[in-house]
């Protein structure tokens, strides 16, 4: 199908757009690292619950910290958590992956088993098992998150795995005489490694909406540690008092998670010439 | 003896049972030596051509001996095969489109087997395959090897995937449908391109196609494959232009005729191959073939030899020549 050639950039205004916001992000969070308005965890009780003034872009919490600044500290939080959760996911879950395509058999069913079973658990609940097992934290969230991403990656890899080894280079190789850590290094990455990266953007976004929803059940980010998600927990507080400052946080997550998911689409877009053909 | 097959069995999992995709042959090639392996579609040459590689699918069972160069095949630990792959045995596929990885440049997919097997550094070995590439005549082998396989003809690619499979100089080479895919006029070369590297450096070439010109045209001996049972085999020339078994002359008969009358119906043969054979007592051409007779549904055909090394599995062997 066809559509009108206006219609057809949407899936480039995605990526950039997405771009664009992830790019916001990073930027917030390097800059925080050398400079942010006001230290984001000093308290200033005289002027607490401050309205958003020169002074004070957002306005000021219950106990007088600087919105913004904590606004731009917290993103240092999300990314993190962004980038080791789905690192530990990519880590295991492609090795798993890449084993059970290569391996056939009892093993095969055995990861995949094991991935269904993690699979099960809705991840919140799996976060929430963990790090009321092993104690709340930023570094138990962020394992808690990264281990639910590993059956995700491990099963994406197997599927696409199995998909390139069935293509005639694969056997070819094979019929070349090299090993299957060869193939798999040579043949079967470079060619799933398109949609990994698709897939990793968007886990990238679920793990800041997982850590923010732990920080804000209390499990995340403990005092002095800012973060989004405790940002709301202590809104909530003074919400009839300062309902603008739910807004902040609230604003902050949904824009990176949106940019996330627009960039996830738009790459999928563009790394995968048979969306592209069909457009 | 270069290769020795006896009693060569495929079994594949299917539903239910394990599915006997080829069913105890025996065949032997010399040094230097063509074999063409014809068959339709399902008749079992590829799966003939993969347990030589021992690549054969996931669970397929396969038994019998496979001797190369006097090695027992059957039962090597994968290490040892792997070195024989690509080394001493080379396979050249069907699709030069899919049998190039589309994301690697042809140069480095040639000089792979050579790092692989020979152990030269990466820059020796591109210099080997530009001179591969240019022994399988390809036109500029410099800017080949820069290319991307997209970047290549169905023809070039498929040049390409010879220069691979000839790197290591070989004592055999499998060719499983090798021109296929192309059109006719890149085919002859792509032919007459194997049969100039097969007798310049005197290896042995198994080449597996449906196409009974090709094989005519290409191949010292055949061997025709039926529901994975040789029906006949003998020297390229006695069984196409003498054939002693029914199936083997409907092949014949189903071909395009040169100057026949405009209009003219190909040939056909009636019926379809068995696709799950549960009764194995009788001949698997049984009932599609015009000569069926009783016997043919109870007992196994039995091998008539005609002349010099011409065999045919037939209960009425003798009366197909004499038909003709």
């Amino acid at each position: 199908m066809t559509l009108p050639a206006r219609f057809r950039p949407r899936g480039e205004l995605n990526l950039w757009l997405g771009a664009a916001l992830v790019a916001a992000l990073i930027a917030a969070a390097a800059l925080s690292l050398v400079w942010t308005p006001y230290p984001p965890t000093a308290i200033d009780i005289p002027h607490k619950l401050a309205p958003p003034s020169a002074a004070h872009w957002f306005g000021t919490d219950a106990l007088g910290r600087d919105v913004a600044s904590q606004i731009l500290a917290g993103s240092r939080i999300s990314i993190l958590v962004g980038v080791i959760a789905v690192g530990i996911g990519l880590a295991f879950g492609i090795l798993l992956g890449l084993v059970a395509a290569f391996s056939k058999g009892l093993v095969e069913d055995g990861i995949m088993k094991f991935s269904d079973l993690v699979f099960a658990f809705p991840a919140l609940l799996l976060a929430i098992m963990l790090t009321s097992t092993f104690g709340p934290g930023v570094v138990n969230a962020i394992v808690a998150i990264g281990v639910y991403n590993v059956p995700i990656i491990a099963k994406l890899t197997r599927a696409t795995a199995n998909g390139v080894l069935s293509r005639e280079y694969a056997l070819a190789a094979r019929a070349a005489g090299r090993g299957p850590i060869a193939i798999a290094v040579d043949h079967v990455l470079p060619n799933i490694a398109p949609a990994l990266i698709v897939q990793a953007t968007i886990q990238f976004a679920i793990a800041i909406l997982a850590e923010a929803a732990l920080s804000y059940l209390g499990l995340g980010a403990q005092p002095p540690e800012t973060s989004w998600g405790k940002m709301l927990a202590d809104a909530q507080n003074v919400l009839y008092n300062a309902p603008g400052l739910a807004l902040y946080p609230g604003i902050a997550i949904a824009l990176s998670v949106l940019g996330l998911n627009l960039l996830g689409d738009g790459l999928r877009d563009a790394l995968d010439p048979k969306l592209k053909a069909r457009s | 003896m270069l290769l020795e097959v006896a009693g060569l069995a495929v079994d594949l999992p299917a539903p239910g049972a394990m599915q006997r995709v080829v069913d105890r042959i025996s065949f032997s090639l010399d040094e230097g030596e063509s074999l063409g392996v014809v068959g339709e579609s399902g008749s079992g040459k590829t799966m003939t051509a993969l347990a030589l590689m021992a690549l054969t699918p996931e669970g397929a069972r396969v038994s019998g001996s496979i001797r190369f160069e006097g090695r027992e095949l059957i039962g090597l630990e994968d290490e040892a095969m792997r070195q024989l792959r690509g080394d001493r045995i080379a396979m050249i596929f069907q699709e030069p489109m899919t049998a190039l990885n589309p994301l690697h440049r042809v140069g480095a997919q040639v000089a792979e087997p050579l790092m692989l097997h020979r152990g030269l550094d990466r820059r020796d070995a591109r210099e080997r395959a530009v001179d591969l590439l240019e022994r399988v005549r390809l036109a500029d082998p410099e800017r080949a090897a820069r290319s991307y396989p997209f970047e290549l003809s169905g023809g070039e690619r498929q040049r390409a995937m010879i220069a691979m499979a000839i790197g290591c100089g070989p004592r055999l080479i499998i060719a499983d449908e090798p021109t296929t895919a192309l059109d006719v006029t890149v085919q002859a070369r792509i032919l007459a391109l194997i049969d100039g590297l097969k007798s310049e450096s005197k290896m042995a070439v198994i080449l597996v196609s449906h196409d009974l010109a090709v094989i005519a045209g290409h191949c010292d001996r055949v061997i025709v494959m039926y529901a994975g049972v040789i029906m006949e085999s003998g020297p390229v020339e006695t069984v196409l232009r003498e054939p002693r078994n029914p199936y083997t002359l409907a092949l014949l008969e189903a071909r395009p005729q040169a100057g026949a009358p405009r209009g003219a119906r190909l040939k056909t043969i009636p019926g379809a191959p068995p696709t799950q054979r549960e009764d194995r007592s009788g001949c698997p051409f049984a009932g599609r073939c015009a000569l069926t007779v009783p016997i043919c549904r109870t007992a196994p055909p039995p091998e008539v030899a005609f002349g010099l090394n011409h065999v045919s599995r037939c209960h009425r062997a003798a009366e197909v020549g004499a038909a003709r």
